[in-house]
């Protein structure tokens, strides 16, 4: 009866579909052991500042290989746009309030807003028809970005 | 030439392609998805522009 039960087994576990599951056993550890490396408050705060630097890049990490390409190419894109359209990269200015809030959500882009810092783009042109329209590309861009910080940060929780 | 129906989709397809993506895994809810926001989008911003067309501005 023993042998028979063995003889079963060894022959289950030479069929593909085990195979197949042993090895997405192995793939779904790893993807769990990269989380629960990730839940470390040290390497949380590293993903969340990668993922608002670079946008994507918390999710590239995380291994969300799809979703990071494309939050890398259309955030920065969206950012690109409303510079060419005119737009301006508010200064900190806690003063107006407005021109402060603006600034805080122009932030949210991370390395583009940078970039347009130190090569001084983002005057803004108000005379320009796209003035408008080039803001609230800025401005919508770095607000989806904190989305996309926010959402790699519960990833990398294991929320998701 | 500024065509203004076209920032306000370029506008629409971003956000859409954002918010699908950010709330959907599956790559076919995905499309899905971001068709039907991208399309409502288009719908009420039309909707909206013949809503305010009597208006005096």
């Amino acid at each position: 009866m023993a042998c028979a039960h063995q003889a079963a087994a060894r022959r289950a576990l030479g069929s593909p579909r085990l195979r197949y599951d042993a090895g997405d056993m192995a793939m779904k550890s790893t993807a769990v052991e990269q989380r629960a490396r990730a839940a470390e408050p040290g390497m949380l705060v590293l993903l969340c500042l990668a993922a608002w630097a670079v946008p994507g890049a918390g999710h590239l990490w995380m291994g969300r290989r799809q979703k990071g390409i494309i939050f890398l190419l259309a955030l920065p894109a969206m950012f690109l746009a409303g510079l060419l359209m005119h737009g301006r990269v508010f200064p900190f200015d806690l003063s107006e309030p407005l021109v402060g809030l603006a600034a805080i959500a122009n932030f949210g882009a991370g390395a583009p807003w940078i970039l347009a810092r130190m090569v001084d783009a983002g005057a803004g042109t108000v005379t320009a028809v796209t003035y408008e329209y080039g803001n609230c590309f800025l401005i919508v861009a770095g607000l989806l970005n904190f989305l996309v910080v926010l959402d790699a940060f519960d990833i990398g929780m294991g929320r998701k | 030439m500024i065509s203004h129906i076209l920032f306000l989709a370029l506008f629409a397809f971003f956000v859409s392609l954002v918010f699908s993506v950010l709330l959907r895994d599956d790559p076919r809810a995905q499309l899905r998805t971001g068709a039907m926001m991208f399309g409502g989008f288009l719908a009420v911003a039309f909707a909206l522009g013949w809503l305010m067309y009597p208006l005096p501005l």
